[in-house]
């Protein structure tokens, strides 16, 4: 089926793929996650491959299963031009859940990797924006692992005042070049 | 009265109060404060088909200033209740709330780390609406309840929870906290 | 006149005169063009707007006009669109900056199916993508079917076709008309709400309920159509395009509607895909991708239908795509409508499938299969599927991952209003306060997939 994505990413990165499986017709590929990035960035570039959406990026936590490392960062990733769907899997451990950005290689990992870093606590080095997106700003802990319980609530009372997500220099900027613009 | 007494009623004052109910009640203009699948059937009921406007309820003011009924359609999340709570403070007395669908009245079936346990957790309620979603026939029973209730002389919610609030304020006074 | 009560007579009111440019010429390094963004350009020439430069070094701005206005829109707002926040910087009526913050509706959907067995999420589906919610309801289903390794009788294949067309023509209807409310078009928001109506009517004939229809099931679907299903569809049929031929010829050709929507908010297609888009929003930027034509399921390589493509991806193409797609999911409908096959609209494996009552209360089995279902939920195989359909807005994709149990180890939707909207701050930049409701009502973002 994908067997070329397989063969492809395996002559390049041999060594950092951990694992391939193909069950239930989808193409995994477990990597180290030292070189996602450059797994990810492959993917996009090479004409061969040439994944250009990515599609969802999520995590999982198995600390019940036992086994390390206790989260995965899961990429799907598609390619318009082939037609096929790769899942690129990372290991992360819990006591450094640091993983480096995708957001240069895809636009659309911005918002994805921010719910995840909402949800399980995984941060995003390099992102520009790695705040909490879904639970409000007085939010303590991470819902979706697996030793939150699900009805644990915080109490939020003033809302989010976003300034913090603009920079002085990007105010001074805007300021800068305000002016009406002419129209006849 | 000088003598500490309360004047009697005359038939002027009740008639005009009477006159004054129905004219709250046959006109109140809502706030749709929507947020989820509610909603739409709250837009289901202001459209043709199933038309509120014949209640009275012709004029859909998203402004808390302009409406006396703010109906709550939709899931309320622990994010959205200060904003619920601010809007409600901006409604002009007197208003009245109508919590539509089992979301809005309890939490419906999400018991879970960011949804409100229903809206009087922080905003008094006057008529619930079960559901998910009610029916629009169950909308508008809601609002001829509601209609009933005003026309009865209840004190909306909102007058009980102030008048509480007043009278604890009175007596914290008096006892010098 | 003389106004005696004024704090200041008119002779004392302060005189307010145009001081000249404090910065003299405009600063170096800066573009004249206050707008920086291609789209944005893209308008300013639409709009025939032509920029001088030696009438700006003489031009005398009032320092006033140097700052910006906040204005903060939602999360509660009288755009008839979900919950979610946007705020923005303003210069004049120009937007400068916009900041957009969601989770107004987090409700938590994927730690919810966590705590319920596989056949109990269907409800929780149904709250996703509130506007068609069956969609969600066959996505789900087939992601589940995948994993198990099943497959559904042909039946119960075309029944989740045609309801979930006319739940696809549901969705298109709420986004049209809407839209047209907040750009001011009151008339079509009632005629699309009629039609509406109408799937509803029928949607409660063969689940129960109108909206939140829970219709879909593990190996098929809740019970099998009603008597006169066929004919309920026909009549359906019949009036609905009657509705959007309506819309049609007050809005299409309408002079303001155009000056309202062209050239507002175009994107060009690697853009969209860089960012994730997919669904009409995409279709209407040039990219002819649809899930049931790439990676065809439930036959519908079968049916004769078009992908309507649009060129620039500006909220007219994005209407007139959905519009045309109501009528391709008509002309689907139909096909599948009168090619439907007689037999049980559940798989026959009662591990898997509720057995049916009589089975239930006579066998020792049936009582048995009837028990384990309820009690330890639907026994999928341990592993992890990404299943993806095509629902209102695009690729709906459903992760699971089981740890073979009767309850998902863990569920995550892939809503594609959430990769739709997450451009939205960059790209309003250049555009007038009121292109937002427009650009917003074509997005169609919903907030409970939005936000899950």
């Amino acid at each position: 089926m994908a067997e070329f994505v397989a063969e492809n990413l395996r002559r390049r990165f041999g060594d950092a793929l951990e694992r391939v499986s193909d069950e239930h017709g989808d193409l995994t590929v477990w990597v180290d996650r030292a070189r996602v990035h450059e797994v990810l960035e492959h993917c996009k570039r090479d004409s061969e491959l040439d994944f250009c959406f990515c599609m969802d990026v999520t995590a999982v936590d198995y600390l019940t299963l036992g086994g390390t490392p206790r989260f995965a960062v899961v990429y799907h990733l598609y390619s318009l031009k082939t037609g096929k769907r790769v899942r690129v899997k990372t290991g992360v451990p819990e006591d450094d859940p640091v993983v480096q950005t995708a957001v240069d290689v895809w636009k659309s990992t911005d918002w994805f990797e921010r719910e995840v870093y909402d949800m399980f606590g995984i941060r995003f080095e390099g992102h520009p924006n790695m705040k909490r997106i879904l639970c409000h700003r007085d939010f303590q802990g991470h819902p979706l692992r697996k030793d939150y319980p699900a009805d644990l609530r915080w109490k939020l009372l003033r809302p989010d005042d976003l300034l913090d997500e603009i920079s002085s220099d990007e105010m001074k900027r805007i300021r800068a070049r305000s002016s009406y613009p002419i129209s006849e | 009265m000088k003598d500490g007494t309360t004047p009697p009623e005359s038939v002027f004052t009740t008639t005009l109060d009477k006159m004054v109910r129905w004219a709250r009640a046959g006109s109140l203009w809502p706030l749709p404060f929507g947020t989820a699948c509610c909603a739409i059937e709250f837009m289901s009921v202001v459209s043709s088909h199933y038309d509120l406007a014949r209640f009275g309820a012709e004029v859909v003011r998203f402004s808390p200033r302009q409406s006396d009924m703010m109906i709550v359609a939709g899931t309320v999340v622990d994010k959205q209740a200060p904003i619920l709570k601010l809007i409600y403070e901006q409604m002009c007395a007197p208003k009245w709330v109508i919590s539509m669908g089992v979301c809005a009245s309890s939490g419906g079936f999400y018991r879970a780390y960011h949804v409100m346990q229903g809206i009087d957790e922080i905003v008094p309620v006057d008529v619930y609406v079960p559901g998910c979603p009610p029916t629009p026939e169950g909308l508008i029973y809601s609002i001829l309840k509601l209609q009933e209730k005003i026309e009865r002389g209840e004190p909306s919610h909102w007058q009980i929870e102030a008048e509480r609030e007043t009278a604890q304020a009175r007596k914290q006074q008096l006892v010098g906290v | 006149m003389v106004f005696k009560d004024a704090a200041l007579t008119p002779e004392e009111m302060p005189k307010t005169t145009p001081v000249p440019n404090p910065h003299g010429r405009m600063p170096t390094g800066v573009s004249w063009e206050p707008i920086e963004s291609g789209a944005g350009q893209a308008v300013a020439r639409a709009r025939g707007v032509r920029v001088e430069r030696h009438l700006v070094e003489e031009l005398e701005v009032d320092p006033l006009a140097e700052d910006l206005m906040v204005v903060n829109i939602g999360p509660s707002h009288p755009a008839m669109h979900g919950t979610f926040r946007l705020k923005c910087w303003l210069d004049g009526e120009t937007i400068v900056k916009a900041i957009p913050e969601i989770g107004y509706l987090h409700r938590c959907f994927e730690k919810m199916s966590e705590m319920h067995p596989w056949q109990e999420v269907f409800p929780y589906t149904d709250r996703l993508n509130y506007m068609s919610p069956f969609l969600n309801n066959v996505g789900y289903a087939m992601a589940v079917e995948k994993l198990l390794g099943i497959e559904i009788p042909q039946r119960a294949q075309r029944i989740r076709v045609i309801l979930g067309e006319l739940s696809r023509v549901m969705d298109h209807f709420v986004c049209v008309g809407t839209n047209l409310v907040d750009l001011g078009a009151l008339t079509n928001f009632w005629y699309l709400f009629r039609g509406r109506e109408e799937i509803y009517s029928l949607l409660e004939h063969v689940s129960g309920a109108r909206m939140m229809v829970a219709y879909g099931r593990i190996g098929g679907l809740m019970r099998d159509v009603h008597e006169g299903f066929e004919d309920e569809v026909r009549a359906l049929l019949k009036s609905l395009p009657a509705y959007i031929d309506d819309v049609d010829r007050l809005i299409t050709d309408n002079r303001i509607f155009i000056d309202r929507t062209r050239g507002v908010h175009g994107i060009r297609a690697e853009e969209a895909i860089d960012w994730g888009w997919t669904g009409p929003c995409l279709r209407a930027a040039g990219v002819p991708y649809d899930v049931r034509k790439a990676h065809p399921y439930y036959d519908y390589d079968q049916f004769d239908w078009q992908i309507p493509v649009g060129t620039t991806g500006d909220v007219y193409d994005r209407y007139l795509v959905r519009m045309e797609e109501m009528r391709q999911s008509l002309s689907i409908v139909e096909q599948a409508l009168d090619d439907l096959p007689e037999g049980p609209v559940n798989i026959d494996d009662w591990s898997i499938s509720p057995p049916p009552k009589d089975k239930v209360y006579n066998t020792i089995e049936g009582m048995v299969a009837h028990f384990k279902l309820t009690f330890e939920g639907v026994q999928v195989p341990p592993g992890e599927v990404y299943s993806y359909t095509e629902a209102g807005n695009g690729e709906l994709g459903f992760y699971l991952v089981s740890e073979g149990g009767g309850h998902p180890f863990r569920i995550h939707c892939r809503a594609p209003c959430f990769a739709i909207y997450q451009n939205i701050g960059p790209s309003l930049e250049g555009y007038m306060l009121s292109d937002i409701v427009a650009i917003l009502g074509s997005l169609n973002v919903i907030a409970g997939e939005l936000d899950r």
